[in-house]
């Protein structure tokens, strides 16, 4: 019952936040240098059609008038029409989402299955030969271009092995599967040496607690040790960064994405911006926002069943 | 066993600084490395692979990738280096007078942050530089318009706690002028946690600059940066493997050498703060 | 009296690089079945290392590495963690010095008490009901709501006796409490005493008690050892150690606690700081303090012996008893 009235709270607080952020989607558009009326129509186009264009679209009224229209599109997931493909925005995302977010979901998935083995087994044996290589190993992958790796990942399996494919999306579900497997590894590379980093540096700090021996001098068994009392209370800043980097690799989509011709919102984002396509620049930014805001969300109330001692 | 630690912490330390050494003497004297001119077409030599002659081959242009490389460090590290040391500076300043005072100004900080990091960095960057338009400029102040915002941050929760402490609370008492209490008592404490974060993002400054040049949104053809030799790169991989995969490896190894070497910078800042 | 647990010899070693730190080096001694034996020495002296010797939880890199310790007559030394379990909860526990931290900070109550029960067929209610009962057991009020509660809901006094119930939960014939009271307020420390001191009657348990305050051992034990960096250099019942100390350690401890009725004597502290235990001294490692060293005390280590019946001191002055009439209220 107290999870849902913080929850309830929470999204009480993000109103305002959404409410900015509807502001900058709104005058993205607007911020662009030069005429967003012949901006849509390219620079050919003649005056009558400008002015007809900025009738149809409202730009020649003021400002709060052009923000209310354009609020209470929102509201009935109308973003417009995309400027260069002559569709609805919203069927374009709507499309194109499920890519971007089970990208994202794959990438954090494999991220967890390295990092929670490697970071416990690393702090258990702090010092030892396994911890300082896979110190080093995250430094390294820390520091390295996410769209090299993947143009070698890229390279290697699927130009040289010709096991995976190049680009695109694959037919079915293994096809779907197929094709996520290089984008998402990349995409996890980063994430997976940053929470690596962290669940190793939170299980030293927890073994060395009395809770720990305390639990051990009960003669309950190690896995009981490891999975209830040192990685429970390892998770609880691994939630804050896992939170973080989701929003980070959202972002990180739109490189992913285009090494290896993914159609997510990513993708869509980059075309866009090449295209000058400012109706759908300023419908993903709004998109990519919610997200984040959501996934932020779930973070605090994950957060808040992890560790009972915050105050709702 | 400690030993044995030092000692290996102290190689990395080594192998790190050699890197970092290197790419700064490319960027600053690029002649020592290379005869060729980066921007200088042979068509009659075009995409030939690695060879003595052409240490990292050629480009479609018959261009020679390895100066390319050399001459392009010094942008990359230049992205690198001011991405970072600009918003260290605002965001640092702004952080800690907003801990320090509170009132209007940590709140209409905390919100604006708040907001901002409801964008996912790279989108914001992109979106930004779409504005802006291309070019390196606008990277650089994308770079700095979103980089801020983790050194108000750090600097900001480090001022909360000290400006409760003892000591502070005693220099007030003794009637030092903020300003004084700010730079003489305040500074020196929360400077190392920014300092030890900068020096990793130096290498994510790095990373995203060539990552928008890559894109094609930022440094344009035919100047040589690191990020765009791979996106021109980028249409010949299946046959001319060695116009990105090279000029990646130079950026992941400098790359790496900023993460050792940053390491390394922690470790001694955390024993100094001991 | 029969023994429940016999220490033979124990060294527990920790490595640190190229140097060896001797947290216990060579210590004997035995815990007679329902008695509440004393370890008392000053922090560092390796009292808590061989409190957890004894569960065999040293953390690396430390080890044990050499000695016997005989529970029920079986050594438990080369027991492997899976058959140590069986004796861990069940037939000792243990209770340690930092009641804030020795709960797990996002674990119910409930369940760490629960874990106690591990091993034995109880259905859910019947946990519940133990675990009601070993909460009103040692003083918590209204048992049964505050299962659902976390540690951090709970005073210091609180948490340790929630500890106190844990460790009691599966009737363990010998109970550890490392020095159970040193992070509590004074007022809360008398009564945690009073509370440990009426469960070993109740349940006809064997306690250790690890503290390195002579008044608790006056008020507890019947017998008590007393530890010097890594050694115990003293060992009597608590009368004779009162009445007739024979270490100059142990004379010196009794000397620097405060006088029975206020007496606004000056307290007197033993000079000195307590030697590094990884660079000991050549000889008695009590030498360098001493105000009775004499030259043999430096060269050669004295051996435990028996000053009379049941009173074994590390000294090479065996001889010499301190009168310390009326200091110390004895109260056994």
């Amino acid at each position: 019952m107290r999870q849902f009235n913080y929850i309830f709270k929470r999204m009480i607080q993000m109103i305002p936040v959404l409410f900015v952020i509807s502001l900058i989607a709104f005058f993205i558009i607007r911020l662009v240098p030069g005429d967003p009326a012949r901006l849509m129509l390219g620079e050919k186009a003649t005056n009558d059609a400008v002015a007809a264009i900025r009738l149809k679209y409202g730009l020649d009224r003021p400002l709060p008038i052009q923000y209310l229209k354009f609020m209470r599109g929102v509201l009935h997931f109308d973003f417009g029409n995309s400027l260069k493909f002559q569709v609805p925005v919203w069927n374009l995302i709507v499309s194109r989402l499920p890519v971007t977010l089970a990208l994202t979901f794959l990438s954090t998935a494999i991220s967890l299955l390295i990092s929670i083995p490697v970071g416990y087994y690393s702090g258990t044996h702090k010092g030892g030969f396994f911890d300082r290589l896979s110190n080093i190993w995250n430094l390294t992958a820390i520091a390295m271009p996410t769209f090299w790796i993947g143009l070698m990942l890229l390279i290697f399996f699927g130009i040289v092995l010709k096991i995976l494919p190049v680009g695109g999306i694959g037919g079915g579900f293994w096809g779907h599967l197929k094709s996520f497997i290089l984008p998402a590894f990349t995409q996890s590379l980063m994430t997976s040496a940053l929470l690596t980093r962290n669940i190793r540096n939170a299980v030293v700090d927890i073994i060395s607690q009395d809770f720990v021996d305390f639990a051990r001098s009960k003669g309950i068994s190690e896995g009981e040790i490891k999975n209830k009392h040192i990685l429970k209370n390892a998770m609880i800043s691994t939630v804050t960064l896992l939170s973080m980097r989701m929003a980070y690799m959202l972002g990180g989509s739109i490189i992913i994405e285009s090494i290896f011709a993914l159609p997510g919102i990513g993708k869509l984002t980059i075309d866009a911006i090449f295209a000058r396509d400012y109706t759908v620049v300023q419908a993903v930014v709004f998109i990519f926002a919610i997200v984040v805001m959501v996934i932020n969300l779930i973070t605090d109330v994950l957060y808040s069943i992890l560790d009972p001692r915050v105050k709702y | 066993m400690r030993k044995k630690k030092s000692s290996h912490k102290k190689v990395t330390f080594i192998v790190g600084s050699v890197i970092v050494g290197l790419v700064v003497l490319m960027a600053v004297f690029p002649r020592i490395f290379t005869k060729y001119n980066p921007i200088d077409v042979d068509v009659m030599a075009s995409l030939s692979p690695p060879s003595l002659k052409h240490l990292f081959g050629t480009d479609n242009y018959g261009r020679d990738i390895f100066s390319r490389v050399v001459y392009g460090a010094r942008i990359d590290l230049m992205m690198g280096v001011l991405g970072t040391v600009v918003p260290f500076f605002i965001g640092g300043i702004a952080g800690m007078l907003a801990a320090y005072y509170s009132g209007w100004f940590d709140r209409i900080l905390i919100g604006l942050i708040d907001i901002m990091m409801a964008f996912p960095f790279t989108i914001l960057v992109i979106v930004i530089i779409s504005i802006l338009g291309n070019g390196i400029i606008n990277v650089y102040i994308a770079l700095w318009l979103v980089g801020w915002m983790s050194y108000a941050k750090l600097v900001r929760g480090e001022v909360l706690v000290l400006k409760n402490s003892d000591y502070i609370q005693a220099a007030r008492v003794a009637g030092f002028s903020d300003g004084r209490i700010l730079l003489r008592h305040l500074l020196p404490n929360v400077v190392s946690a920014a300092v030890v974060y900068a020096v990793s993002d130096i290498v994510l400054c790095m990373l995203t600059g060539a990552s928008m040049s890559f894109l094609g949104l930022g440094v344009q053809p035919p100047t040589a940066e690191w990020g765009a030799i791979m996106n021109e790169g980028k249409s010949y991989i299946s046959y001319a493997w060695w116009i990105t995969v090279l000029p990646g490896l130079i950026m992941a190894v400098t790359g790496v050498g900023f993460s050792l070497l940053g390491d390394g910078l922690t470790d001694y800042l955390r024993r100094k703060g001991r | 009296m029969q023994k429940l647990l016999e220490v033979i010899d124990l060294k527990t070693y920790f490595y640190a690089g190229d140097k060896i730190i001797k947290a216990v080096d060579g210590a004997s001694f035995e815990v007679r079945r329902g008695e509440t034996f004393g370890i008392v020495g000053e922090s560092g002296c390796g009292k808590s290392q061989t409190c957890r010797s004894v569960l065999k939880l040293i953390r690396n890199p430390g080890k044990i590495t050499g000695g016997r310790i005989l529970y029920e007559g079986r050594d438990v030394v080369p027991l492997s963690n899976r058959q140590m379990r069986k004796i861990r909860g069940k037939e000792i526990s243990a209770i340690f010095q930092e009641p804030m931290t020795s709960l797990n900070p996002i674990m119910k109550i409930r369940d760490q008490i629960y874990e106690g029960f591990k091993g034995k067929n109880m259905t859910g209610e019947q946990k519940e009901e133990r675990a009601v009962e070993l909460l009103r057991m040692v003083g918590i009020p209204s048992p049964k709501q505050r299962l659902n509660d976390y540690p951090h809901q709970f005073s210091g006094g609180m948490r340790q006796r929630i500890m106190i119930a844990i460790a009691l939960g599966s009737n363990p014939k010998l109970l550890i409490a490392d020095e159970p009271t040193t992070a509590l307020d004074v007022t809360i420390q008398n009564q945690i005493m009073v509370l440990i001191n009426d469960l070993k009657d109740k349940m006809g348990m064997s306690v250790i008690l690890v503290t390195h305050d002579l008044g608790v051992i006056a008020q507890m034990c019947e017998r008590v050892a007393v530890m010097y960096a890594g050694k115990i250099v003293e060992m009597t019942d608590t009368v004779t150690l009162f009445a007739k100390p024979r270490h100059p350690y142990t004379y010196g401890l009794m000397r620097s606690l405060p006088a029975g009725g206020g007496n606004a004597e000056k307290l007197y502290t033993i000079e000195g700081t307590i030697p590094n235990l990884a660079e000991l001294p050549a000889g008695c490692a009590f030498a360098p303090r001493c105000q009775f060293a004499a030259e043999k005390c430096r060269r050669q280590e004295p051996k435990p012996e028996e000053a009379e019946k049941g009173h074994w001191v590390s000294c090479h002055c065996l001889n010499r008893t301190c009168g310390l009439k009326g200091l110390i209220p004895v109260l056994k």
